[in-house]
């Protein structure tokens, strides 16, 4: 084991998987001037350890133009010929641009043409949120590609997760998305020097308790954790469940951790109408209506679109205090603080986190 | 570049398989023999197998709408075709993709779209592949007059040409998307676009002549397997029905004398005459040709009513390489 960070974690795999595979390859803009610190060492270590440039060569290392729809529909072509292509898009907010390749060829080749297809490649990208960057660069669209069969999504929300879940999606033969938390960039951990991979569908439960379930995606993860501490003091005792992949989507963990504790929390960074919380939300309801004491409660960003200023975004997405709040709320405590968040107007406050 | 006279009969004999199929496909379409709709090739022959002539059989190529033609071009066998427009286990995508979605990977056919433009980034992609394992394909991606609009050709042309990839842009200039004349919507020639690219763009004036196709691909094809990069070839051509089969359009946009004036340069007659002029063939044996194509055109049908439809079941197969559940 080493400390590592996320990205330096997820540079690990990268590098791991590109060792591994001649038919990894990693396109896209910047990356091999290692920008965004995952094509190459990070930091200090980078002038020592070498970019991937120098490791790899520009057949396998290639910038592109900014030209997102044929960076990803290029990726899938070359996925359906024999490379494994691990596409860096940088900014989720990117993704949108290449819609259409992402909807009607990476999903549906596949299937459309009966089986003959196959599409070994990894679409990475970074949500930003939280860092003061505006509407256009702070989106968690995970929830729109959940709605889109035929793609595999990945939500990393620790260094060591982020590590093995990368290398499983570059070793899987069907289109992946992950997406990447920026806020989670430098955080730290316990991280094999091996190489290792985690399968898909395999929930992670991050604390065990046993009055209520918080199912945590992304950013949120150490959020819920942190208030589990806090309600333990309280003499709460929450159970902390990471899915990790939202498609496969581990069901059973999910709804067998509920069945115990009778009350869920969804804790989800991305906007409230048909977020992630929103579908594990009503498998729960589907899959175990009879064991739930309490209505089930949904922490998400409200359907706001996202602000520049610090002063008004911080409030918008799940943090402790809201999933505190939350568990309160469904253990029958009383709120301490009030749910409302100032600046929230009154069109908006009824779908504030809480 | 030259052909020989086997090569030659092959080139007639596959445009004659892309007409008697969509033939047969229309008169389908009318019986109600297949759901949906179809778009034929019905007069864009010459076009089609032109380029798909000058290809080996391990390149690569990928289509749009107008679908059959190209895996017919391209040599694929009629039987598993025709059972997919029906819909049918038997279908050379086991009845999920139709018409509009036909691939058969065993002769380099990536697949058909119907998304307009969206399958030449794929194309792209796939030449992308065979210049960083270095295994010597090409790839060539057909579109229509009305994609050559489309902002992704502009992307793929760009990532092309700067890093030089074995790809042919083959656009189908049949001077109409659906109801829109090209000259219409489209600023300038669309062959001179590539220009802008810092690559070659050529013109194919007369695209009923499966010849001068051929000759315009080869070389594209010889330049890009000779890593010299992408080029844009525009042949000019004409649909002989309308846009899609079925479809009765209250306007007169297309007028009739044009189509008489491109009916009398109908690809399939100018080549048996070239063939039968220049020695390569009789008349008779023209005729036998034509003869043994309708003969499989018929055995494909029958296969199509004779494959079964698929089960259910395997409306949820092929997501994934592995399934991972589907609730219904
Ligand atoms: C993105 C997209 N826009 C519109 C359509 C509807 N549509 C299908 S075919 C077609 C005309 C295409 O014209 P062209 O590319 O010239 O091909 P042609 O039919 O003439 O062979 C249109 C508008 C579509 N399928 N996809
Ligand atoms: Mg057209």
């Amino acid at each position: 084991m080493t400390v590592m960070s996320y990205l330096g974690a997820i540079g690990a795999a990268q590098r791991e998987a590109m060792e591994a595979d001649e038919r990894v390859v990693i396109i896209g803009e910047d990356v091999e001037a290692n920008v965004y610190g995952t094509t190459g060492g990070s930091g200090k270590s980078r002038a020592d350890k070498g970019d991937f440039l120098q490791m790899f060569g520009s057949n396998r290392i290639r910038n592109t133009p900014i030209s997102e729809e044929v960076i990803v529909g290029a990726a899938i072509g070359a996925a359906m010929t024999g490379l494994r292509p691990i596409v860096d898009l940088s900014y989720s907010s990117f993704l949108y641009m290449a819609m259409d390749q992402f909807v009607n060829q990476a999903a549906k080749n596949r299937y459309m043409f009966g089986g003959q297809a196959s599409l070994p490649v990894v679409f990475r990208s970074a949500m930003f949120y939280g860092l003061n960057t505006g509407a256009h660069h702070s989106d968690r669209p995970y929830p729109m590609f959940m709605n889109v069969p035929g793609l595999k999504i990945v939500v990393p929300s620790s260094p060591y997760d982020a590590k093995g879940l990368l290398r499983t999606a570059v070793d899987t033969d069907d289109p992946v998305l992950t997406f990447e938390a920026c806020t989670l960039w430098g955080s730290k951990g316990e991280v094999p020097e091996e190489e290792y991979s985690i399968p898909f569908g395999q929930a992670r439960t991050v604390r065990e308790g046993t009055d209520v379930t918080v199912v945590a995606i992304s950013s949120a993860v150490p959020e819920a954790v942190a208030a589990a501490e806090q309600l333990a003091e309280e003499g709460i005792s929450v159970e902390v469940i990471d899915p990790r992949t939202l498609v496969p989507l581990d069901t059973a963990a999910i709804v067998e951790s509920v069945s115990r504790t009778g009350r869920l929390v969804v804790a989800d960074p991305a906007h409230r109408t048909c977020s992630a919380a929103a579908e594990i939300s009503a498998i729960v309801a589907e899959e175990a209506f009879g064991s739930l004491l309490a209505p089930i409660v949904r922490v998400t960003t409200p359907d706001t679109q996202i602000p520049f200023s610090p002063a008004l975004e911080k409030q918008l997405y799940p943090n402790r205090s809201y999933i505190g709040d939350a568990v309160r709320r469904v253990t029958g405590e009383r709120v301490s603080v009030p749910p409302t968040p100032e600046g929230v107007d009154d069109a908006l406050s009824t779908q504030a986190p809480r | 570049m030259s052909l020989t006279n086997e090569e030659l009969l092959e080139m007639q004999r596959r445009m004659v398989r892309i007409r008697r199929f969509d033939e047969r496909a229309s008169k389908m379409v009318k019986r109600g023999q297949i759901p949906g709709t179809v778009h034929t090739s019905i007069g864009q022959e010459a076009q089609v197998v032109g380029a798909c002539m000058a290809l080996g059989d391990d390149d690569y190529m990928s289509g749009n709408h107008r679908s059959h033609g190209h895996p017919i071009g391209k040599g694929s066998p009629l039987g598993p075709l025709m059972a997919e427009l029906v819909g049918k286990s038997g279908g050379v995508c086991g009845g999920k993709g139709g018409s509009l979605h036909l691939a058969d990977f065993a002769v380099g056919s990536l697949g058909e779209s119907g998304i307009v433009g969206s399958s030449i980034p794929i194309a792209t992609g796939a030449a992308l592949s065979s210049k960083v394992l270095g295994n010597g394909k090409v790839s060539l991606a057909f579109f229509g007059d009305g994609a050559a609009n489309q902002g992704c050709l502009y992307e793929a042309m760009n990532l092309a040409g700067v890093w030089q990839l074995p790809v042919v842009f083959l656009c189908e200039n049949n001077q109409y998307a659906l109801s829109t004349p090209a000259h219409t919507v489209t600023s300038g020639v669309i062959a001179d676009r590539a220009a802008g690219f810092g690559m070659p763009g050529v013109r194919v004036e007369d695209g009923q002549d499966a010849m001068a196709v051929y000759d315009a691909v080869s070389t594209a094809v010889e330049r890009a397997r000779a890593g010299d990069g992408p080029t844009l070839v525009e042949v000019v051509t004409y649909r002989y029905n309308e846009h899609s089969e079925g479809l009765r359009l209250g306007t007169d946009y297309r007028n009739a004398d044009e189509r008489t004036q491109w009916l009398e340069r109908d690809p399939i007659v100018l080549f048996r005459r070239h063939l039968v002029e220049t020695g390569v063939a009789t008349d008779e044996e023209m005729d036998a040709l034509e003869a043994e194509v309708l003969d499989e055109v018929e055995q494909a049908f029958q296969f199509s009513q004779d494959s079964p439809f698929p089960d259910p079941e395997v409306a949820f197969r092929d997501l994934y390489t592995e399934p991972i559940g589907v609730t219904s």
